[in-house]
């Protein structure tokens, strides 16, 4: 018999399980942690979650290597006096030392000028109470991660449909039949996408990704197109091409649900050329999008009120109109538009054969025509209308960071959402499906100040930081249209920047362009490393100093929960918990972990108390705000108003007497209601009884079609989700953008861009959806530079800070650039030889690796494996900073002088999505006599005072029989 | 006779090696752990795992496809690591078929490990006893456990449910059904150690477009055909004549 | 295989001990029906038995090297009914036992005649313990060589020759180091024990490039095919899943370049067979025992490298599953 009993059981031990919410990604699945003696004995998914429904990935598993990292920062920290920035000398303080230090600082820049305090968050779940706090606080200058993540998926199809992918919305792969993934890698809904894809490839579902690369979910995909970078509406726009010259369209759905019958004047010198034609019909005051445009009805052959009762109008064609006007519709325009990007041109662009590119046009539209879902759910519409059933085309699409990280995203993913529009598979059964707080209305109501004047001492921001342009006046300038964020969004350069250019913020504010900021503050954003363009540029302007030798950016915190290499930087170090010793939300009003069948939100509640003197962030927002006596954290008389975080959480609402704060579920005294209702004491008590999630599942009949369900508008509007209980119509032709044109054209009365952004402004702001070429690729030396370069999210890493993590850096050591065999051939190198890889910007020494799996124009690397020496507590000489490297050395946050200006982001020119995939490289072998080692290389980070203790090896067990295991 | 193990369905893995982790954190705290690791933060960190997830290519550009592959002990029903042990530390259990080593008996020759064609096994560098996928024994006996969670950690983790559990002597088992229906295949059958687990292939689902199917009745682009409409002004038969 | 330097150590040692003990018996019997003259029995039988355990014990001692929990060997004998590796553990402690007593019987001239032929042969008990020593000896060196050939899919080792080879590198290196022993010890056996060596060395150098012969034509069963079960022409691991290496990173890959891998063979078939058989030939022609035992160690070196190569070469299929360095 064997003496080991290979079941011995925990009897001894003191178990404990407890629910909360996993933080190694931003998915934000529900895990449930069993604790031995105080110890992580296990992570799991939490099997009763409706997000992950059980499951965990990688990361979340190993959730304990994490919680246990030497590379934990356990202290406040402070610069050593006399030491240099980026030298990581720190010595401990207490945090009432900081706090004072903080509170000083800040209470006077507030009082003199509070845009001179800076707040960036990089990959946090928190946004709704950060930029609350700068909103207190008074400043602009407050964004999160979206503009250098995806902030063009946001805008490309919150702008056309009212709702995105990203975290506002997804396939419906329960009902698709066809689903068309474009470059994604991984993305936010990592384990749910996972869930849906297999079942759908299970089912019988075919799964087509359309991507540079195969890899990942590409890799089980049933067929790969490859695809060259930065030229996706190229092929967006011929397959557009291909379904309206075949009649393989949902006209029904367009006509009712989308703008391409509506009438747009194209006389040139008419006033109101290139807007829609609008009629008087009297509508509701207070209304947000009036429906007041007109169709040309094709049995009175003449111009009617749109969607007038029997109207059935012409969706082609051009029509002059009583009063003498050529009106077209929409769709005629868009018709006109795609006619040259026929599948012949595309193939030339795109490197996709021409047979591939018709098949898949006809395999949507055929899918979407014949095999149509139709559900006995009964709803109404907006417009009265009864409708017996939902009917749903099951063509579904999603795309990622491929579609969005290049300067071509904005108008790529607007090709995009017009696609989906034209299959007509919004909110449908088997098409696209929105989760709440989405759809909303185009473009959303939140907006930024329009003026210099929203920006007051000792007051509050006069608007959002953040917002929704939705025409040139709505723009964040000042009189001679410059802006007035540090960042510059809301600008002219970048006018529909929603979610701010965090990627400019330490350039411009380096360079004092447009001013100079005192204090920047950055929570949970590795700006020293992966989310910096131009890397080692931006390490060195963290530490530059101005003639008096004062740095440039005088005071620099650091809230962090590892010793990234943003810490290094740092004046003060504020260490964060991690999420297991931590309350958190993720809320409605940021980005909820909603589903497709209503709103859903949750919560983190700590299984293990803090780690040394960490600290939750949120308390250090909470301990600021009450010190600086912020509005919305003080009493009349001034005293604090909230206790803590969790109090706030329960108490806060965002007027007195809205009924809304951050948590939706177990609302009113006794959490008898939901979405709105008085705080409950016993909110946190209910979320933990129910797994750490709220949700509300909708009637059946309000869950599709909500642009247009009174049903689930008016239910929206009721709790307060929305204000609008309007029609939210796809924009095939986007009036909005429209807007903005015709002002560069200096055809407007209101605010106009500066003569030098004109024409780029006049170019980019498209009505409709076209092709060109990345900003930064027509600015490159092409045949110096002939290949694209772009890198990929590796499932079991997120971003920089799993490094620390001693299970997943097993998995991922260090990074090659991957490349076609032929490559090597033309270089005269084989794999696994180390080549430089070098841009207009600058050059990376590193290990290729062959791969028939690559487009053959294209490199690609794991993103951020790559570290500098001594960071995150590894050794000098570990994999990931002599063998793994970091692309962002040769990407440049800015562009290169040309026509429109000097110092112009390397973003998307209308909303500032930094172009991550736009650089253009060449790669050759590395001489016999360099080192085998990456470079640059940096000097080596020493440990910070805090971290702890990185043993040659280890052999984790939790609980009390720990002592006899471990060394 | 009862033979529990794995089907992992290669048609849906994607690699995410959800189950490489989680079969360590599940593990190192059980009768089978501690599962070392060697450098943890230094260079070629490397340690114990019972399961890792390789990639590999198969075919040229562009007609390459990208298969990730996750592999650990298969429990094979003629088990070659078994027979070699000379302490007995390597058995097979005659109730479930899983292969277990007994730590107390192994003396860590690493025989059984060269007996293995698979590289299943992995040595303890610090407990100096070889160890292996136990196939979570310690789970799925468990009544503590609600029933739908005895299952091996892998199992519960992995996010595309590519990780069957079962008997694959049970001919109705849900593995059973896989590997009949799906066509479910032993890894290197050539030496005959019948493994129990077994993998299922890429399968594709295609579309096949006819032409018919192009041309349709109610074509849209139909509707957008405007009827002549008769220039008023131009000469007709009315200028000319009045009968 | 990656070579474990303890395995070597083990294997090539007790070959020594093994052969030089055969050497010993042989001589014995010959003496004993009086082919050869007869010895001193302390001197040559019994420090020779001497020798032979100590190069046994040399070898037991690299071996718990190899273990990871050598306090637990004793278990490694309980398995003897399917194990080659349980018998080897049986037959070297048994073998040495036999040696000892063998060595102790001719030391302290224990010995005693148990019949005498008409002839005048002489059976001594002292053959009798030889006997059962010279049965343990081709049974360890069984079990030994069976220890690698039973392993069907390392199909380098999995051969006759495996074991052929064991069998006759060890007692071409036990003879040539009686060889040398005797050019101290007993002169006269000098030139018998020289001519067996270098039959032996001879038949090894034919079985060993036998199985080199063999290797090298070797078609493996298992493809990357077979190891994943896809079926095509090309496939490439692209990733392992561990980039710092693992247990089976180390344990089955030798890790040497190419060259030297090359060279290591050459190094072997020359410090085996013709550079200890002239230092042999000289030895034997100038009576230097200086010579001889330089001979033997030459080749005792020689067999290092021939294990070495012997574990580097042997290709196993696990290896498909970590192709991707
Ligand atoms: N495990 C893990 N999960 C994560 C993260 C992480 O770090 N690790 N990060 C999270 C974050 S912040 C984000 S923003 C999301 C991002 O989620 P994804 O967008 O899925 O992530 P990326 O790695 O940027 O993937 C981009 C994909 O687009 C492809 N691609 C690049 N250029 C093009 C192109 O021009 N056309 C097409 N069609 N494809 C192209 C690339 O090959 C790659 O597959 O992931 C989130 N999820
Ligand atoms: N080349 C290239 N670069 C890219 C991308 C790309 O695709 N290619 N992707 C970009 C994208 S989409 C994004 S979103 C960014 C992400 O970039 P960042 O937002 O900078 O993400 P991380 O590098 O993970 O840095 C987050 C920081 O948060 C810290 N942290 C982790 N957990 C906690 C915690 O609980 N509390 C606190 N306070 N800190 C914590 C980590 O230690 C780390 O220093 O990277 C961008 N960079
Ligand atoms: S997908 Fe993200 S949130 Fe979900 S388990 Fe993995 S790391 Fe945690
Ligand atoms: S967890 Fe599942 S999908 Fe992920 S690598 Fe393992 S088997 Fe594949
Ligand atoms: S896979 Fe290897 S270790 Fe597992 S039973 Fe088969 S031979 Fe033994
Ligand atoms: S290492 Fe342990 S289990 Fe393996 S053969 Fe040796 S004693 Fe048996
Ligand atoms: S069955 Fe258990 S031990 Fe085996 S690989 Fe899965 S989790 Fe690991
Ligand atoms: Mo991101």
């Amino acid at each position: 018999m064997p003496s080991h009993n290979p079941v011995a059981s925990d009897a001894e031990a003191r178990i404990e399980v407890k629910n909360t919410t996993c933080y190694m990604c931003a998915c934000r699945c529900g895990i449930r942690v069993t604790l031995r003696d105080g110890e992580v004995r296990y992570i799991q998914g939490n099997p009763d979650h409706p997000l992950n429904k059980g499951v965990i990935c990688a990361k979340g598993a190993s959730g304990i290597m994490k919680q246990y990292s030497p590379a934990r920062l356990t202290k406040p920290l402070r610069r050593k006096p006399g030491a240099e920035r980026g030298a990581a000398e720190f010595e401990e303080i207490s945090w009432d030392e900081a706090f004072q230090i903080m509170e000083e600082r800040l209470a006077h820049l507030r009082k003199t000028d509070p845009k001179k305090f800076a707040l960036f968050t990089g990959r946090d779940q928190m946004q709704a109470l950060t930029g609350m706090f700068a909103k207190q606080f008074g400043t602009p200058n407050y964004a999160a991660h979206g503009g250098f993540c995806s902030v063009n998926m946001a805008t490309g199809m919150i702008y056309t449909i009212g709702g995105s992918f990203w975290e506002f919305g997804g396939p419906d792969l329960d009902r698709a039949k066809l689903f068309i993934m474009l470059g994604t890698a991984e993305d936010h809904h990592s384990n749910p996408l996972k869930i849906a894809m297999s079942q759908f490839k299970r089912n019988g579902g075919r799964f087509i990704s359309i991507n540079p690369v195969r890899t990942g979910y590409s890799a089980i995909a049933d067929e790969w197109v490859p695809i060259r970078p930065g030229t996706d509406s190229a092929l967006l726009l011929a397959l557009i091409h291909q379904l309206l010259k075949t009649g393989l369209y949902d006209r029904d759905f367009l006509v009712q649900y989308t703008n391409a019958a509506e009438l747009v004047s194209v006389d040139e010198d008419s006033d109101d050329f290139g807007l829609f034609v609008r009629t008087d019909i009297p509508h509701p005051k207070d209304c947000f999008d009036p429906q007041d445009r007109v169709w040309w009805d094709r049995r009175q052959d003449k111009a009617v009120p749109a969607r007038s009762e029997g109207a059935d109008p012409f969706l082609m064609g051009e029509f002059t109109t009583a009063d003498g006007r050529r009106v077209k519709p929409a769709f005629q325009l868009l018709k006109e538009r795609v006619e040259k990007y026929t599948p012949e041109w595309a193939a030339t662009v795109t490197g996709i054969p021409v047979e591939t590119i018709e098949r898949l046009a006809y395999e949507m539209g055929i899918t979407a025509r014949d095999d149509k879902i139709e559900l006995p759910i009964a709803w109404t519409d907006v417009w009265g209308k009864d409708h017996d059933t939902v009917t749903g085309n099951p063509v579904a699409f999603h795309a990622m960071r491929g579609l969005a990280a290049h300067s071509n995203g904005f108008q790529t993913i607007r090709a995009l959402s017009i696609l989906m529009t034209v299959l007509g598979t919004i909110d449908r059964p088997g098409g696209f499906r929105h989760k709440a707080p989405f759809p909303r209305p185009i473009p959303p109501c939140a907006k930024t100040p329009n003026s210099p004047d929203g920006v007051k001492p000792e007051t509050p921001l006069g608007g959002m930081p953040l917002g929704w342009p939705a025409e040139p006046d709505d723009l964040f300038v000042d009189d001679r249209g410059e802006p007035v964020r540090i960042d510059k969004a809301f600008s002219w350069e970048f006018p529909l920047a929603a979610h701010g250019l965090m990627h400019n913020a330490i350039t411009n504010a380096w360079r004092q362009d447009p001013y100079a900021i005192d204090t920047l503050l950055i929570f949970m954003a590795n700006m020293a490393w992966n989310s910096s363009m131009n890397t080692s540029e931006v390490r060195k302007m963290l530490n530059d100093k101005d003639e008096n030798g004062e740095y440039k950016i005088p005071f620099l915190i650091v809230a962090d929960a590892f010793e990234s290499e943003m810490v290094a930087f740092a004046d003060l170090v504020l260490p964060d918990t991690t999420y297991l010793e931590r309350h958190d939300v993720m809320s409605m009003l940021d980005r909820p972990i909603s589903e497709y069948d209503g709103p859903v939100d949750s919560v983190r509640i700590p299984v293990l108390p803090p780690t040394g003197e960490c600290k939750p962030f949120q308390e250090v927002l909470i301990e600021l705000g009450s010190r600086l006596k912020l509005p919305a954290f003080t009493r009349e008389d001034g005293s604090r108003k909230y206790r803590d975080y969790p109090d706030f959480i329960v108490n806060y609402e965002t007027e007195p007497g809205s009924g809304i704060g951050f948590l939706a579920g177990w609302r009113g005294k006794g959490g008898e209601k939901f979405m709105k209702g008085e705080p409950n004491p016993n909110q946190w008590e209910m979320y933990e009884k129910n797994n750490c999630v709220f949700h509300y599942e909708l009637p059946k009949s309000f869950q599709y079609m909500r642009n247009w369900n009174r049903g689930y508008l008016n239910w929206a509007q009721e709790h307060r989700l929305t204000r609008y209980a309007e029609p939210i119509n796809c924009h095939i032709y986007s009036e909005v953008l429209m807007k903005f044109r015709l002002a560069a054209q200096g055809k407007t009365e209101g605010k106009q861009p500066p003569e030098h952004l004109r024409k780029r402004v006049e170019t980019y702001f498209d009505p409709l959806p076209f092709y060109y070429e990345p900003l930064e690729s027509q600015l490159s030396d092409k045949q110096k530079y002939p290949l694209n370069a772009i890198t990929q999210r590796p499932m079991a890493m997120y971003h920089s800070w799993d490094s620390q993590n001693a299970w997943l850096r097993q998995i991922h050591a260090h990074n090659h650039l991957y490349m076609h065999p032929s490559l090597g051939e033309k270089g005269g190198f084989d794999d696994g030889d180390w080549v430089w890889v070098e841009s207009m910007w600058g050059k990376v020494r590193c290990m290729c690796r062959f791969s028939e799996a690559v487009e053959p124009g294209t490199v690609w690397t794991w993103n951020a494996i790559g570290k500098a020496a001594g960071a995150w507590r590894l050794s000098d000489d570990a994999n990931e900073s002599r063998k793994g490297f970091l692309l962002n050395h040769l990407i440049s946050e800015e562009l290169p002088p040309h026509a429109d200006g000097e110092h112009l982001s390397n973003s998307d020119p209308i909303t500032g999505q930094a172009g991550w995939y736009d650089v253009r490289v060449r790669v050759y072998k590395a001489g016999d006599d360099e080192p085998a080692e990456t470079s640059p290389q940096f000097d080596p980070m020493p440990a910070v005072p805090g971290t702890g203790k990185t043993p040659k090896w280890l052999a984790y067990f939790a609980g009390k029989f720990a002592r006899g295991k471990n060394p | 006779m009862t033979q529990l193990a794995l089907v992992i369905d290669l048609n849906v893995c994607v690699g995410c090696s959800a189950c490489v982790t989680s079969c360590k954190e599940w593990n190192t705290s059980g009768p089978a752990g501690a599962m070392s690791d060697d450098n943890p933060y230094g260079k070629d960190p490397t340690g114990t795992f019972f399961n890792r997830v390789q990639t590999y290519e198969v075919g040229s550009f562009p007609m390459t496809e990208t298969v990730h592959f996750p592999k650990s002990c298969l429990h094979c029903e003629d088990a070659p690591c078994v027979p070699v042990c000379p302490t007995g530390a390597s058995y097979k259990r005659p109730e479930d078929g899983i292969v277990l080593v007994d730590y107390d008996k192994c003396i860590g020759c690493k025989y059984c490990s060269w007996a293995c064609p698979y590289g299943a096994r992995e040595f303890d560098e610090h407990e100096k006893v070889m160890k292996k996928c136990t196939l979570c024994v310690d789970r799925i006996y468990d009544e503590s456990l609600p029933e739908s969670e005895r299952k091996p950690a892998c199992v519960l983790a992995c996010p595309t449910n590519a990780r069957l559990f079962g008997d694959v002597h049970e001919p109705e088992s849900e593995v059973s059904v896989a590997i009949r229906e799906e066509g479910g295949y032993p890894l290197m059958p050539e030496w005959g150690t019948k493994p129990a687990n077994h993998y299922l292939p890429r399968r594709k689902t295609r579309m096949h477009i006819h032409e018919d199917e192009l041309v349709r009745a109610d074509n849209p682009l139909k509707k957008e055909e405007r009827g002549p409409s008769a220039p008023v002004a131009e000469p007709t038969l009315d200028d000319s004549t009045s009968w | 295989m990656h070579p474990a330097f303890s395995v070597i150590f083990l294997t090539t040692l007790i070959g020594v001990g093994q052969g030089l003990f055969l050497a010993l018996f042989t001589g014995q019997s010959y003496s004993a029906v009086e082919l050869l003259p007869s010895q001193d029995s302390t001197h040559f039988y019994g420090i020779g038995g001497f020798l032979a355990l100590l190069f046994l014990i040399g070898g037991l001692i690299a071996s718990v090297f190899h273990l990871g929990h050598p306090e637990r060997a004793w278990r490694a004998a309980t398995q003897w009914r399917t194990s080659w590796l349980s018998r080897e553990v049986i037959a070297l402690p048994l073998l040495m036992a036999l040696v000892f007593v063998y060595a102790m019987m001719h030391y302290f001239a224990w010995d005693t005649v148990l019949f005498t032929s008409g002839t005048g042969a002489r059976l001594q008990a002292s053959l009798v313990v030889g006997t059962l020593g010279v049965i343990a000896t081709f049974a360890l060196f069984l079990c030994t060589g069976m220890i690698y050939a039973c392993i069907k899919f390392l199909q380098e080792w999995a051969s006759s020759l495996t074991v052929i080879n064991y069998l006759l590198l060890g007692t071409a290196s036990g003879f040539f180091f009686a060889t040398a022993f005797s050019a101290w010890a007993a002169p006269e056996l000098m030139r018998f024990y020289g001519i067996w060596t270098a039959i032996i060395t001879l038949a090894a150098l034919v079985t060993r490039l036998a199985s080199l012969i063999r290797n090298n034509r070797i078609k493996h069963k298992s493809s990357i095919q077979s190891a994943i079960g896809v079926r095509h022409t090309k496939i490439v691991q692209k990733s392992q899943g561990a980039m710092g290496g693992s247990y089976n990173t180390r344990e089955y890959l030798h890790g040497a370049p190419i060259w030297m891998f090359r060279s290591i063979k050459w190094v072997f078939l020359v410090l085996v067979f013709p550079v200890p058989l002239a230092l042999l030939w000289l030895g034997l022609a100038q009576g230097s025992g200086a010579l001889l035992l330089a001979g033997f160690i030459v080749q005792y070196i020689g067999l290092l490298f021939e294990r070495w190569f012997f574990f580097a070469q042997a290709n196993h299929p696990q290896n498909i599953y970590y192709g991707a360095v």
